[in-house]
Parts: C-alpha cells; sequence; structure tokens
C-alpha cells in the first residue's frame, strides 16, 4: 500500500446507488434490454402482445353483450352502440344454471349448493394444517362424503334425485373430487403391494395396474355403460353414474400406483433399515417413515394426474353424461342461439383453468411447507 | 487419538449375550460370511476390522437381521434368530444400531426422530418419551438441537443425534456400522469421544471401524476379517504390535502407513 490513499474507508459518505441500478429502471435495464439479444426479444413480445391483447379485449369485454334474448338480439345490440359484435355472454347468462346444476330439479337446487359450500368446508382441515379445531374438523370432513351423497340423491326425508338428472358443472365436480378422494388411497395400497414380499399380492397388483394403464379411458367408459350389463345377472339395475365413478377411480389410481411407486424407490434403503433397526413394525414403518417421504416426493407427480383426471371427465360425454362441454353442445342445438360455440368452450376453458390452477397452486404451497432440508 | 487417557480396565460378566455359532451367509452364489464363529460378554467393546467386502458390516448387520443367514445359530439375549417375526422384534428392542449415513429421517425434526421409536414401539406416553429423548441430547451434547431438521444439521451432529435416537430404545447392545466414515476429518472426534464415553459407562458394543486409535482406547478385542472369514482376534496391545497372521500384518501395515 502506498502512503497516498486514493480511497479511505469511512470517510466519505455512502452514497445512494445509482437509480439505474434499482427499482423500476433497473430491473428493466437488467432484465428486458441487457443485450442486443434481449432487446430484439423485447420489442418484438411487445409488438406481439400488441397484436393479441386489444382484440381479445375487445372481444371479451367491451364489445360484449351481456344482456340479450337470442343471438340476433346480441347483434342488433352490438351494431346499436356502434361496434362489431364481441362475445354474446348473454347466451352463458340465459343457460348458467343448465351449466352449474344440469336438469337438477329446480326446486331441489339448494342441496347442490349446500353440498358445494360443505365440500369447501370439509376440504380446509385436510388442505391446510394450521386451522383452529382442526382434529375436530377432520371428524366433519370424514363424514362430508356421505352427507353430500345424501343431499344430492335424496331419499330419508329429502325428495329422491335420480343421477341422469345430474350435469354441468357439478357433475364434473362429483367426478373429479370422488376419483381424486378415492384413487388416493387405492393407488397407495397397489403401490405398496406391487413392492411386496408376497408374489400372488404383487402379482395382483402388477397385473391390475399395466391393465388398467394399456386400455384407454373411453373403452372403459364404454365398458361401465354398456359391456357391464352383459357380466351382471340379468335385472340387476347398477347405477350408470357410479359406474362410470368406479372406472374413472380405478383408472387414476393406477398412474397414483406408479407415482407412488416412483416415489418410494427414491428413498434410500438405510431409512427403512433405520426403522427396522428401532423395531417398528412394517405398517408403523410405512406410515411415520416410508409414506411421509415417499408422498412428499411425489407431489407434482400426484398433482399431475389429479388435474388429469379432472379434465378428463370431460370424456363422459361420450356415454351420455351432461357435463358443462355437454350441455354447451345441447344448448348450441337451439336455433336462438345457434353459432356461440367460442363462448360456451372460452366459459368452459376458464371453469376448468380456476380449478386446475388452483390444485396446482396448492401442491407448490405444499412442496414448500414440507421442505425439510437445507 | 493416542493422547487419550487409557480407559481403566472395565467390568466384563460372565454372561454372554451375543453368541455366533458356525454362521453362513451367502448373497445369491457369492459366499460372504463363512463359518463365523463369535461370542461377546456383557460389557464387551469389540472392533470389528478388515480389508472392505471382508464381510463385516455383514457380520453385525446379522445380529439384528437387516440380513439373513442362511445357516448355523445366532443367539442375542437368549433369543434365537429365526424367521420368527417376535423373536426379531424382540432381538431389535434390545439391540441399537448406528449406521455410516446416519439414516435420521429427514421429515422429521431431531426431538421427533428420537421420541419415535419409544412411543411406538415401546408405547412410552409422549411426555416421557421426549423427556428421554433430552435426557440423551443433553448426554450427546446437542439439546439446542432438538428442534431442527436432520438436514440443517452438521455430519458430526447428525450422527450423534443417531447415537441419541439408538440409546433412547434404551438398548443393552449397540452396534456402530463404520459411523465415522462418512464424516468430514475434524468430525470425526466429536462421534468418538459420544462412543467413548458410552463404552466407559459399560454399554456392549460391536463396532466395525478403521479407527485404530479409538480401537486401542476403548476396545477389549479387535477382530480382524478378510475374504468372510474372522482371521485373528486378540485384545488391542496384543493385536497392534504383535499381530500373528500375514493377512493382519498386511492390513495394518496398509492403514498405518499413510
Amino acid at each position: 500500500m502506498s502512503a497516498e490513499k486514493s480511497y479511505v474507508a469511512g470517510e466519505y459518505p455512502d452514497l445512494p446507488p445509482p437509480v439505474t441500478e434499482v427499482g423500476i429502471i433497473g430491473w428493466i435495464r437488467h432484465n428486458l434490454f441487457s443485450s442486443t439479444t434481449n432487446i430484439v426479444i423485447t420489442v418484438l413480445t411487445i409488438y406481439f402482445l400488441y397484436l393479441i391483447i386489444p382484440p381479445m379485449l375487445n372481444w371479451i369485454v367491451l364489445d360484449a353483450v351481456f344482456t340479450a334474448d337470442s343471438r340476433d338480439d346480441c347483434r342488433a345490440i352490438a351494431s346499436a352502440a356502434g361496434h362489431e359484435m364481441g362475445a354474446c355472454w348473454a347466451f352463458i347468462g340465459k343457460r348458467f344454471e343448465l351449466f352449474v346444476y344440469g336438469f337438477y330439479p329446480v326446486e331441489e337446487r339448494w342441496r347442490v349448493d349446500l353440498s358445494f359450500i360443505m365440500m369447501l368446508a370439509a376440504l380446509v382441515p385436510v388442505l391446510f394444517d394450521n386451522v383452529p379445531y382442526r382434529k375436530k374438523a377432520l371428524w366433519f370432513s370424514l363424514a362430508a362424503p356421505f352427507i353430500i351423497g345424501w343431499l344430492l340423491l335424496g331419499g330419508m326425508g329429502l325428495a329422491p334425485v335420480p343421477t341422469d338428472k345430474f350435469g354441468g358443472f357439478m357433475l364434473t365436480l362429483v367426478i373429479g373430487v370422488t376419483g381424486i378422494v378415492g384413487s388416493l388411497p387405492i393407488g397407495i395400497a397397489l403401490a405398496l403391494g406391487r413392492q411386496s414380499h408376497m408374489p400372488a399380492l404383487r402379482m395382483v397388483c402388477v397385473a391390475f395396474i399395466e391393465f388398467i394403464r394399456g386400455v384407454p379411458l373411453i373403452t372403459l367408459l364404454f365398458v361401465a355403460s354398456t359391456m357391464l350389463n352383459y357380466f351382471l345377472p340379468p335385472g340387476t339395475t347398477f347405477d350408470l353414474l357410479l359406474r362410470v365413478l368406479i372406472m374413472v377411480t380405478l383408472f387414476s389410481s393406477a398412474y397414483i400406483a406408479e407415482v407412488i411407486r416412483g416415489g418410494l424407490q427414491a428413498l434410500p434403503k438405510g431409512q427403512i433399515e433405520a426403522a427396522d433397526s428401532m423395531g417398528l413394525k412394517y405398517w408403523q414403518s410405512m406410515r411415520l417413515i416410508i409414506l411421509p417421504q415417499a408422498l412428499k416426493i411425489s407431489i407434482p407427480g400426484i398433482v399431475n394426474t389429479f388435474i388429469g383426471l379432472y379434465k378428463d371427465t370431460t370424456l363422459v360425454i361420450i356415454i351420455g353424461l351432461l357435463d358443462p362441454l355437454g350441455m354447451g353442445r345441447a344448448s348450441l342445438a337451439d336455433t336462438k342461439w345457434q353459432g356461440l360455440s367460442t363462448e360456451v368452450y372460452v366459459f368452459v376453458a376458464i371453469f376448468f383453468f380456476v380449478s386446475c390452477f388452483a390444485m396446482a397452486r396448492y401442491s407448490l404451497y405444499l412442496e414448500k411447507k414440507l421442505h425439510t432440508g437445507h | 487419538m493416542s493422547s487419550q487417557p487409557e480407559t481403566p480396565q472395565l467390568e466384563i460378566s460372565d454372561e454372554v449375550v451375543i453368541q455366533i455359532r458356525n454362521m453362513h451367509k451367502w448373497y445369491g452364489s457369492f459366499h460372504v460370511l463363512k463359518n463365523v464363529n463369535l461370542e461377546v460378554n456383557r460389557g464387551e467393546r469389540i472392533v470389528i476390522c478388515g480389508p472392505s467386502g471382508s464381510g463385516k458390516s455383514t457380520l453385525i448387520r446379522c445380529i439384528n437381521r437387516l440380513e439373513e443367514h442362511q445357516q448355523g445359530d445366532i443367539i442375542v439375549e437368549n433369543v434365537e434368530l429365526t424367521n420368527d417375526l417376535k423373536n426379531i422384534d424382540a432381538i431389535r428392542r434390545e439391540v441399537g444400531m448406528c449406521f455410516q449415513h446416519f439414516n435420521l429421517f429427514p421429515h422429521l425434526t431431531v426431538m421427533e426422530n428420537c421420541a419415535l421409536a419409544p412411543i411406538w414401539v415401546k408405547q412410552v406416553p409422549r411426555k416421557e418419551a421426549e423427556a428421554t429423548a433430552m435426557k440423551y441430547l443433553e448426554r450427546v451434547k446437542i439439546p439446542e438441537q432438538a428442534d431442527k431438521y436432520p438436514g440443517q444439521l452438521s455430519g458430526g451432529q447428525q450422527q450423534r443425534v443417531a447415537i441419541a435416537r439408538s440409546l433412547c430404545m434404551n438398548p443393552k447392545i449397540m452396534l456402530f456400522d463404520e459411523p465415522t466414515s462418512a464424516l468430514d476429518p475434524e468430525m470425526i472426534k466429536e462421534v468418538l469421544d459420544v462412543m467413548i464415553e458410552l463404552a466407559q459407562e459399560g454399554m456392549t458394543m460391536l463396532c466395525v471401524t478403521h479407527e485404530m486409535g479409538f480401537a486401542k482406547t476403548v476396545a477389549n478385542r479387535v477382530i480382524f476379517m478378510d475374504g468372510g472369514e474372522i482371521i485373528e482376534e486378540n485384545d488391542p496391545h496384543e493385536f497392534f504390535d504383535n499381530p500373528q497372521h500375514e493377512r493382519t500384518q498386511l492390513f495394518l501395515s496398509q492403514i498405518l502407513a499413510h
């Protein structure tokens, strides 16, 4: 070091960082305009968004018609206002109840509403562990499926509603939630069975998983809707919706089983050895040591399968159940509203996106919460 | 380690706690353990060493049935190891084990790791199990880490938790399978110190280790294995100063040379 120091620590006040390095300007400089390539990409992206967003906004909101009695009505209102016709949301508005409840009797629809609220209430203590009185709330969650079943089907004091009246988003939720709730435990059992030391059990599990995975869901749904009648003794009536529920649940449980098997195999052998060496029994080690870790690893795959299952519920349209897409198709047959399929599909897409996005976010939250390593 | 004060002569009772007779084990067609005979009395501190692949880890893993032997008898605390799950459980309750890679449960806190087995295997009430766990965590000198997860601890701390976890089951015999092999050099001592303390309290210990300083300090017997056989066993002084067998001499010259 020379005697003349150009800078002595502490003798000058600390200057604030230059405006070009921090805040919004700093962020934009670093992320959008840091190099020639980046500048080109940024400009192209802005141009692309300029092409896409204004027409979309016009169609969805600005030029849209929200109340009208027919498609022609929509067009008339739009031209009276001096612009082209955007989305004719009036159509969705008029058919909204059909989309939500299907053909569920109008005077009984409160039962669907109540079921929906109960489902949300039952999910909260299952999904989040920091709710007050969680232990008691979990008992409610356990009872909720049965109460909801009773509410929706009726009987015992309520007017019975046959399942062929179910439809719309309510049907999607019934199939989707039953499939999700049912397939997780079955999938876990299959995954453990596939790793079992008992050859017979292992073979049954492998055969089941490979068969189900090897067959398209549509085929299984057809089997459920038609072929099952040939196998069952004549005269037995076996509710179509119930058959679909069973098939969907079994179908996704095979996928869940494979996802969880991946998680089980990712665990080091030392975990089970440590559990064994301390004298834990098989089921204890599975429940306390192995499954919590294997399931945690498998969360992305499990949620992926659930999202797939949830969207696959739209396939029931081909065996005559009227899910939202089926409802849309049925509504479009109305001559008053012909040609408005875009509105229907955008509306249904928004519903599915919201549900699936919520599942995806929850899985991220769960992964973060269960992260214990460093 | 040689600066460690030599352990005073510890009591070794006449009671035989582990008896292995004419034991053989195969992995498929590979003969891993050949005619192993070993008797361990209560209070003995035995170090098992030998080149890698000599079957030393397999031998101690047979004692609590992490590995199955195919021939011969293993009797632990007067219970014979057979396919009877009841016997296996009874033995595992008396025998604690520490692994090379600790094998702590990463999804549970240190406290939960320690209290788990007493609660589920011995049906100890949670409060009591946690008090016991705290006692042993204090003994391995990490009570302040009780609420952390294993992933937040250093290797040496993890291995000490693993020892505390085993001790919580109040075992009569402790097996150590290369407890310091996966540790950074500066952490080996903290683990060995805990093990030495344990030995001085009279715990029956079988340690597979290459820590010859530890063997000299606490072991009352050193067993050398090679090729699945017990080649030589002797008290540590004789073993190190005057190895009888050619293979033992070679092994010792290799590990002590570097």
